[in-house]
């Protein structure tokens, strides 16, 4: 760019004025999309206030009551409840029959019930993550543009996948808890499709995104579709898969959770009763468990995705 | 191809060790996460009791909900025992108050027929003797013997019982046969009175008709024009209930879009300070990443609970629980995008003189607010998938009506209309945010082309 010493010309005038036009009218544009942003908002909260049962302003004076039955007349209690420990308060209510819960398995050795409720949502995480993976990597390769056997059969898994991932997993749990009974495993169908749906997604954009180069020396040498996907596409892919996979572990150890408090079973049922009836100690006993476990699944699938593909796993949505 | 040499071999595995001597943990690495995985399974397979599970589980139910969805059946009941016989209808019915469908015949020698699937699949009847008519078999059943009595072979869609013969006639219907009562039902495709119910005037009209009401015809309800009636009969639906679905799915959008925007709103300075390259102090930094470690793991279900408890089922529990959540969420993706810029527009700013606001509005925000904004998008579309979930436990919208709809286990066909409204919203909102955030990549792509450019 040059600058002119000279006097501006008109026509330099002109480029001014236009520009100071356009920059006065983007301005007016991220005013009023602002503006407009704020309308909702505000507009948003009305609706919400007045449709819930309690409103904000009326509960808000109240929040502290509502922690103040989360504070247990004796702390030692949280221990207690959380490794199944008698407690001296026990009165025979079900809110310090901590013993009760145990879990035994082998003598007197026994895992306290949290623990073993945590497992369960643990192990439905895990199992529907891994019937999520083993469904998308072949859906991935039909639905990825680049790969695909066949462009119609490539619309159909594409569909197919985003219905998984759009259904509400509340109503397969709801569907399958009729059929295989309440419990674990209607939550590890529902949470299972779901991840068939989501994790094709993310791998068919992983898949759309590689190097063809390897691609085509197999096929010049005459390879077909599986052995082009097994030794030119997967090696190049699958580090990204395994973080996007684990990146879902972690989502799915929450969406049992929530499963689980709607009948699916594991811990969140039972802190949803434990809420419920205000049972301080076996609350802040369940919230401490499910709290700490959360947070060492996301820092251990952090660590590995770090070293799966580096700084690249933690940009998201860009 | 020609053939290599044995020196050949041994050159090529010389020349990359790397390749051809791995040490043995990482050669026999896919071995050992195979044989952990299956172990794993097993391990699993024992946890939930897989096969004890899938062996009390009833698999016939499964086309029977899925076939609910999509139809309704009519259950008309006819006594024997009384003087005369009449078919009686449940209370409620799709039919409403006088049904008289053509699909009941009161024949001339006074027997009933009832036609499930035309004429093949039905069954005639007087006091004394049920015939019924499937498969292109006829079975007689008599009933003066104090029993139902099929004379002849009993073909394998009947099943008789000791007081009762059950005839299934697969999507169509079945037919029930005692001494003292028939009981038939009849499965229709499709949504009974999905527009007007029973009790409105407008029931059992056509399309047609209902237009022209709409338009010229008398006020059926004094006071009222015809149109506000229309209207306010579909929306107050008795058995699909318009209104009450409607509201709460705008409550379920209002929770995401709500919690997302709040969430982003308060984590958009947070982040600036948890960003490390951007405030120099290392213990605020690693103070607020923790907060959002903490808001993020304590889950948005333990948010739901409680908010629930604070201010009462209902979107604003929802809404608040979301937010909370969501600082974590955006807290974290925000600080780690600032740690990613690049710094070379904010030495640029810092060297004419600006103070440390000027820095971060000229030399930061041009780059990053695109892919926050891409950010918050992303996180909008997914929340509002979850909010229909958390609405189960008590937060409000229609997660909470999908599931008492569901808990009954009979009203799939609504289940099926709210999880339709549900795609449609996911689908509509998927795509504003796709469209959005291409919008945005591009910019950021322009950005940095232009910076490229410039070097």
């Amino acid at each position: 760019m040059t600058l002119s010493v000279t006097a501006p010309s008109g026509a330099t005038h002109q480029m001014a004025d236009a520009w100071r036009r356009q920059i006065s009218l983007r301005r007016l544009y991220t005013v009023l999309a602002v503006g407009l942003l704020l309308a909702a908002m505000f507009a948003s909260m009305r609706f919400a206030d007045e449709a819930n049962a309690g409103h904000f302003f009326d509960r808000l004076p109240h929040i502290l009551d509502f922690l103040s039955w989360l504070v247990p007349k004796d702390w030692n209690d949280v221990w207690r409840a959380l490794f199944d420990i008698a407690s001296p308060h026990d009165t025979g209510t079900q809110e310090f029959n901590f013993p009760l819960g145990r879990v035994y398995v082998w003598g007197g050795f026994y895992i306290p019930e949290y623990f073993e409720l945590m497992l369960t949502t643990v192990n439905v995480a895990l199992v529907s993550t891994f019937i999520g993976f083993i469904f998308a990597v072949p859906f991935s390769f039909i639905a990825a543009r680049n790969l695909t056997p066949h462009p119609v059969l490539r619309l159909v898994v594409k569909r197919f996948m985003e219905l998984l991932r759009a259904f509400p997993e509340i109503v397969i749990a709801g569907l399958f808890a009729a059929i295989v009974s309440t419990g674990p495993i209607a939550a590890i169908i529902a949470i299972g499709l779901h991840s068939i749906g989501a994790l094709g997604k993310l791998f068919y954009e992983i898949n759309e995104n590689i190097d063809m180069r390897a691609e085509e020396g197999l096929r010049a040498v005459g390879a077909n579709w599986f052995e082009r996907v097994r030794f030119a596409d997967l090696p190049q892919v699958l580090p990204n898969f395994m973080s996007y996979t684990l990146l879902r572990v972690e989502i799915n150890v929450r969406a049992s959770t929530i499963i689980g408090a709607v009948g699916g079973g594991g811990i969140g049922e039972e802190l949803k009763l434990s809420i419920s009836r205000g049972f301080g100690a076996k609350t802040l006993a369940l919230v401490l468990l499910l709290f700490t476990t959360i947070f060492i699944i996301d820092q251990f699938s952090a660590w590995l995705r770090r070293k799966l593909v580096g700084e690249q796993a933690f940009l998201m949505g860009a | 191809m020609a053939t290599m040499t044995a020196d050949e071999i041994r050159s090529i595995e010389e020349r990359y060790p790397q390749v051809f001597q791995r040490p043995l943990y990482k050669r026999f690495a896919p071995l050992f996460l195979f044989v952990g995985i299956l172990l794993y399974l097993i391990y699993a397979l024992w946890f939930f009791s897989l096969p004890q599970v899938l062996r009390e589980s009833r698999w016939e139910r499964l086309p029977l909900f899925l076939s609910q969805w999509v139809s309704y059946d009519l259950q008309p009941e006819f006594r024997l025992d009384q003087p005369e016989i009449t078919p009686k209808y449940p209370r409620f019915s799709a039919l409403g108050e006088n049904p008289n469908p053509d699909w009941v015949i009161k024949n001339a020698e006074g027997t009933f027929s009832v036609l499930i699937d035309g004429p093949g699949k039905s069954v005639t009847f007087d006091k004394s003797k049920a015939t019924i008519v499937a498969n292109g078999e006829t079975v007689p059943v008599s009933l003066t013997d104090g029993k139902p009595v099929i004379s002849g072979p009993v073909p394998d869609w009947i099943t008789a019982h000791d007081d009762e013969v059950v005839a299934k006639m697969g999507f169509a219907g079945e037919v029930r046969v005692t001494v003292d009562r028939v009981k038939v039902r009849k499965r229709f495709l499709g949504w009974a009175n999905f527009v007007f119910d029973t009790r409105s005037p407008f029931f059992g009209k056509s399309a047609g008709e209902v237009v022209s009401l709409i338009v010229s015809g008398p006020e059926l309800k004094p006071g009222t024009s015809n149109l506000a009636l229309a209207g306010d009969n579909i929306w107050n639906n008795a058995q699909w209930q318009h209104g009450d679905v409607w509201t709460k799915l705008l409550q379920t959008i209002v929770m995401a879009f709500l919690g997302t925007l709040l969430g982003g709103i308060v984590a958009f300075p947070l982040a600036f300070f948890a960003a490390r390259n951007i405030t120099p102090n290392g213990l605020l930094s690693q103070v607020l990443k923790r907060f959002f470690d903490f808001m993020r793991s304590v889950d948005m279900l333990i948010w739901a609970l409680f908010f629930t408890r604070a201010f009462g089922p209902g979107p604003l529990a929802g809404s608040a629980a979301i937010f909370f959540t969501e600082i974590g969420t955006l807290g974290k993706t925000y600080s780690e995008s600032l740690e990613n810029i690049d710094d070379k527009p904010r030495e640029g700013i810092k060297s004419t003189g600006a103070n440390g606001l000027l820095v971060q509005r000229y030399g930061v925000m041009p780059e990053v607010i695109p892919v926050f904004i891409s950010q918050t998008l992303y996180q909008w579309e997914s929340n509002t998938r979850g909010a229909t979930i958390i609405g189960a436990v008590g937060a409000g919208g229609i997660g909470l009506k999908l599931w008492e709809a569901m808990r009954t286990n009979s009203n799939w066909a609504n289940v099926f209309y709210m999880v339709l409204l549900t795609l449609a919203v996911v689908f509509i909102f998927d795509n504003i945010s796709n469209f959005l955030r291409r919008r945005l990549s591009r910019t950021i792509h322009d950005y940095n082309r232009i910076q490229a450019e410039q070097g």
